[in-house]
């Protein structure tokens, strides 16, 4: 089955991407087992470890789940003693150190995004063997091989927040449109200073393309 | 205030009837017996002077420092016994690097000297460990939360300071810093020794704050009040080390340049010699 092989993702499609004043973080919605099977339709892939913070992930579900699991305990009570919000890189880090240090157990890969007072929006990846990278937007998930294109093409530098969730959302469905593994609905998370808003796309609120 | 504890002085473990721990209250005696080291915060940076007496002649210039960095960012200026502070240095470096090595970023001073002052404090719960014989000073300076200082004591207390002072002119060293907080703008006329009558008109005058001054103007007033807190009569010859950290040293933190030493200690040798002709006595 694929999911026992290294290296290769599973079932997903999700994303990051920074505005201005703000970052998006979205996913798709289906839980599947060896690409045949659907097990959940509307599965949660966006965790939030902090106020400000979200995790989405990749990979073994199960893995994905403990792993942040223990992140959210440890990023929680780091703030607790920094007494101020945890910065976004810290909390990259703390997943970075999970997966590189148990990386012959796991099989998990997360997409880190959010605000904070030092730095503003950021998004960071933490690929599966545990490399850490700041990016302005990335994808993920094995959905993510077919909008490679679409989204460096559609990526600009300080969009507007609807200019964002626009292209989040298109980029989600177009992923899902050609992943078979990748699909349900789209979950969107806005996350700002000011606060943290959930956006939920039914599939059949999709946008549409050609051929559908 | 110093007092036999006579049969609850032999461990950490023991309290005194008067609430006391002895141990600790001798520990920090062991801190003033040793010469001072002084650290002070202004706009842009911190930085630290100690005064390091040099016991022999065959010493080499420049051995047994007394200023360590504990990371790129942070300092560490101590007084008391060296060896302690020596292993305390390592625990500072060790925490700031496991910091670094989660959280991905520098350590923030607050964190740092909550850490080093609860190792500090660990060690005056038991019989079986003596306390550390020293205090020391860590300051650091960050783009966002500027500069710190935080001075950490054997009991394992640590507080933030614009201005702090250890070893054994600690209270003169502090009464200068004090001073720093009132200093007149009017700077020329004070190197030319007119400080009783400046000080009548700087009363009407706006002041320029310690938190007002920078890194290169701070090097020389530290240097000056090591100067004038050092006993030429008990003690004789004494080596200034400098450091700082700040803006000017792009957040690193390091000894200060030889040419800028020598400017500050030449402005140090200048003031006392005016002070000394002038009516006031510093001390």
């Amino acid at each position: 089955m694929d999911s026992q092989i290294k290296g290769v993702s599973t079932g997903t499609t999700i994303l990051a991407v920074t505005f201005n004043g703000g970052v998006i973080i979205g996913s798709d919605s289906r839980a599947s087992i060896g690409g045949n099977y659907v097990s959940s339709k509307t599965i949660n892939k966006l965790i939030q470890v902090h106020d400000r913070i979200f995790c989405c992930i990749a990979g073994s579900l199960a893995d994905a789940q403990a792993v942040t699991k223990a992140a959210k305990f440890q990023i929680s009570f780091h703030s607790i003693q920094m007494e101020s919000p945890p910065l976004v890189k810290a909390a990259a880090s703390v997943l970075k150190e999970l997966c590189y240090n148990n990386k012959e157990e796991l099989q998990a890969g997360f997409i880190t995004a959010g605000w904070d007072r030092k730095k503003g929006p950021q998004v960071y990846t933490v690929a599966l063997g545990g490399m850490l990278l700041s990016q302005p937007f990335t994808i993920g998930g094995s959905g993510s091989t077919y909008i490679y294109g679409y989204a460096d093409a559609k990526y600009k530098p300080d969009m507007s927040r609807e200019e964002c969730l626009q292209f989040a959302t298109n980029a989600l469905a177009l992923a899902m449109g050609r992943d078979n593994v990748s699909g349900g609905v789209a979950h969107l998370v806005v996350i700002t200073e000011e606060g943290v808003e959930h956006v939920v796309i039914p599939g059949d609120k999709l946008p549409k393309f050609h051929d559908e | 205030m110093s007092s036999i504890g006579t049969g609850y002085d032999l461990s950490a473990s023991t309290f005194s009837p008067d609430g006391r721990v002895f141990q600790v209250e001798y520990a920090m005696k062991a801190v003033e017996n040793s010469s001072t080291a002084i650290g002070i915060r202004c706009k842009d940076g911190v930085v630290f002077g100690v005064e390091k007496l040099v016991l022999s002649k065959l010493y080499e210039q420049g051995s047994n420092k007394r200023i360590f960095n504990v990371d790129r960012h942070v300092g560490m200026a101590v007084a008391g016994l060296l060896a302690d502070a020596r292993s305390l240095s390592e625990v500072a470096r060790e925490e700031a690097s496991n910091f670094r090595s989660n959280y991905g970023h520098n350590i923030p001073l607050k964190h740092l000297s909550e850490r080093v002052a609860m190792y500090v404090h660990a060690y005056t719960l038991y019989s079986a460990v003596r306390p550390f014989g020293c205090s020391f000073i860590l300051g650091s300076y960050d783009q966002d939360d500027g500069p710190q200082l935080y001075m950490v004591d054997p009991s394992g207390i640590s507080y933030g300071y614009w201005g702090c002072a250890i070893g054994k002119a600690k209270q003169a060293a502090k009464t200068e810093i004090e001073k720093l907080q009132v200093r007149i703008l009017l700077e020329p006329s004070l190197r030319q020794g007119k400080i009783l009558l400046n000080c009548l008109i700087c009363v009407c005058y706006c002041y320029q704050q310690m938190k007002d001054m920078t890194c290169r103007e701070l090097v020389k007033e530290v240097a000056k009040i090591i100067y004038i807190v050092h006993d030429e009569v008990k003690d004789k010859s004494f080596e200034l080390e400098l450091s700082w950290v700040g803006e000017v040293t792009n957040g690193k933190h390091e000894l200060v340049p030889k040419d800028v030493r020598e400017e500050a200690e030449k402005y140090a040798k200048d003031s006392l010699e005016e002070e000394d002709d002038s009516d006031e006595d510093n001390m």
